[in-house]
């Protein structure tokens, strides 16, 4: 598949009219990484999930995934049940079997794989990587919810999916919780090669883990592209409010032992952040939420603010509230470039008279570093 | 002690309730499993028939399968144009006659269980390779098994404990239709009431005990999995 690039991805239409709900998707999704599905509940999100996995039939739906046909409601048309399409399935709750153990569990699917099937990931590949070895001879009542969490996971991947479906696996869970199951995560995207579509109304959520994003609202596609993109994009209605900010990827440069602090570098800039003991060289992926951002016309001085970068105002937008305003601004030149996002008051935005194409300098009060 | 005849009615009264059981299980099962699960029309009125015979007097059940079963009866003429005679009077006839009316005691506890199953497990089991017969034998089952033990005990129970429709269709013939209740009736009757005493107290004993065993082995609620 490898270098196919998104001629292997998941073509997929579904319309659905039920009363009160109404879904109307499009969908040409990536064949590989993490894509979120985000919205609000009542978006549509998991019921798109659903029709993917064959729990849900839309009556008009055309999905073919990898470029083989799932489902086709054309005259002669094709419709894979879910126990034949060659996916993993996580669910919000966990949803282990109480009648058989955590190796039961994970046995369960395992056994009724095609004997065809390419073998992605062994059972003692996906125990490994969730963590979950103590657990085997324990029932599902004598988890924890996170454990099971990782238990339904390890299910899930223990049948090498060609396409891991996570309708939001944290939302049951508490933060504590929830950051003890992010990291298991983030080693599936970067240990397995297989894509994941991953329901969440969560933005951290989205921001640490997705590669791609599919913003809905209503039973419809609101926005759709690469992360960065996407979030960078003030014109599109993501209503992201407080959580409103950019990811960029970046990679770690130098690191100031005295300090405890490392550079990392991305295209159009760098930013000192905490040292988290990140070797040089390795890629992270740093989240700078708008309101942490600042702006002034010069560079100021005498300023407790680590990261200060020139940048380029590309357009003012109105924020979700009347007195703010979000500042898409460009740091960086031809050679590389990136997007931030700002949020002022919008009086402050007036006062300094922000237009596109004007020269200014951001300040940066908190950089995230979240994978 | 009991007589000849009083164990010859224990015997056939255990028979009669073994089968009867063991033929609910098979058609009490799909039943049970279409109520829990169908959102068809039909549901109320399929639900409706399979409680009926917990309202009917049982007089009243029987007495339209003796009409069905009988030589003029639709199933009548079938099963005599199969060969076999006619069934009323029977161990056959108190089989089917039996089937119907502990029907409820089969198919209510066990669409309950399902019922309590839910949907999701059966998602996660199409989600994991399993066809909905394998998913349904796999997980369903094993899930609803405390809900099959109190379904085979209920039928069981009350199957030996039935009379009226008995009288109906079976009549009273030793060895063949006369079960426990009936013998029972037929020594108070003749006034043996030593003999109706001991034969009473077996089945006071029993149906205790069924019952007992029944809510004493209840197990206790699960915390959520």
């Amino acid at each position: 598949m490898g270098d196919m690039g998104d001629v292997g991805g998941i073509d997929a239409r579904f319309r659905l009219d039920w009363t009160g709900f109404s879904l109307d998707v499009d969908l040409h999704l990536p064949g590989r990484g993490v894509t979120a599905l985000f919205g609000n509940s009542g978006s549509g999100k998991t019921t798109v999930l659903r029709c993917i996995a064959g729990l849900e039939r839309a009556p008009q739906g055309r999905l073919s995934v990898h470029g083989e046909v799932w489902q086709d409601d054309a005259p002669r048309g094709r419709w894979l049940p879910p126990h034949q399409r060659p996916i993993g399935y996580v669910f919000q709750e966990a949803s282990l079997f109480a009648h058989l153990s955590v190796l039961g569990n994970l046995r369960y699917g395992v056994k009724r794989m095609l004997v065809t099937q390419a073998q992605r990931v062994s059972l003692d590949q996906a125990i490994a990587l969730l963590g979950i070895e103590p657990l085997l001879e324990r029932k599902p009542d004598r988890l924890s919810g996170g454990e099971r969490q990782r238990v339904g996971i390890a299910r899930a991947l223990a049948v090498s999916p060609r396409l891991l479906l996570m309708d939001e696996p944290l939302a049951a869970l508490d933060v504590q919780r929830k950051q003890e199951i992010l990291p298991y995560l983030e080693r599936l995207h970067d240990a397995l090669d297989i894509p994941v579509l991953y329901v969440s109304h969560a933005a951290d959520e989205v921001a640490r883990l997705a590669d791609h994003i599919v913003a809905l609202e209503d039973g419809k596609v609101r926005a759709a592209g690469p992360l960065k993109d996407v979030l960078s994009n003030i014109d599109l209605p993501i209503h992201l409010g407080e959580d409103a900010g950019v990811v960029l990827q970046a990679q770690v440069v130098a690191r100031d032992a005295q300090w405890h602090l490392v550079r990392v570098a991305f295209p159009g800039g760098s930013l000192w952040v905490r040292d988290g003991g990140q070797p040089l060289g390795q890629t992270v992926r740093v989240r700078i939420l708008a309101r942490d951002v600042s702006l002034a016309l010069a560079p100021v001085h005498g300023t407790s603010i680590l990261n200060s970068l020139p940048a380029t105002v590309d357009h003012v937008a109105a924020d979700h509230h009347p007195a703010l305003a979000l500042v898409r601004l460009v740091v960086g030149d031809a050679a590389g470039s990136a997007a931030l996002l700002a949020r002022l008051s919008q009086r402050s935005a007036t006062g300094l008279q922000l237009a596109p194409g004007q020269a200014v300098w951001v300040q940066i009060k908190a950089v995230a570093v979240v994978g | 002690m009991l007589t000849d005849s009083d164990l010859q009615a224990l015997w056939l009264t255990l028979r009669l309730a073994g089968t009867v059981t063991l033929i609910l299980l098979l058609l009490g099962t799909p039943i049970a499993w279409w109520l829990a699960r169908t959102h068809s029309w039909w549901k109320g009125v399929v639900g409706a028939v399979v409680a009926l015979p917990l309202v009917l007097p049982p007089s009243v059940l029987g007495f339209y399968l003796l009409l069905a079963m009988g030589p003029h009866g639709p199933v009548g003429q079938f099963t005599q144009a199969l060969g076999m005679g006619t069934l009323p009077f029977s161990f056959g006839g108190l089989v089917i006659a039996s089937v119907l009316y502990s029907m409820p005691f089969m198919v209510q506890p066990l669409q309950t269980a399902f019922e309590a199953v839910g949907e999701r497990p059966l998602e996660v089991a199409a989600t994991l390779r399993a066809s909905p017969l394998d998913a349904f034998f796999t997980v369903a089952v094993p899930l609803a098994l405390p809900g099959f033990l109190t379904a085979s005990i209920l039928t069981f129970a009350h199957t030996v404990g039935e009379f009226g429709v008995v009288l109906m269709i079976g009549g009273n013939l030793p060895g063949i239709t006369r079960v426990a209740s009936v013998q029972i009736y037929d020594h108070v009757e003749a006034l043996e009431y030593t003999q109706a005493h001991r034969l009473s107290a077996v089945m006071l004993i029993f149906s205790f005990l069924v019952l007992l065993g029944l809510y004493a082995w209840r197990p206790h609620p699960k915390k959520g999995g």
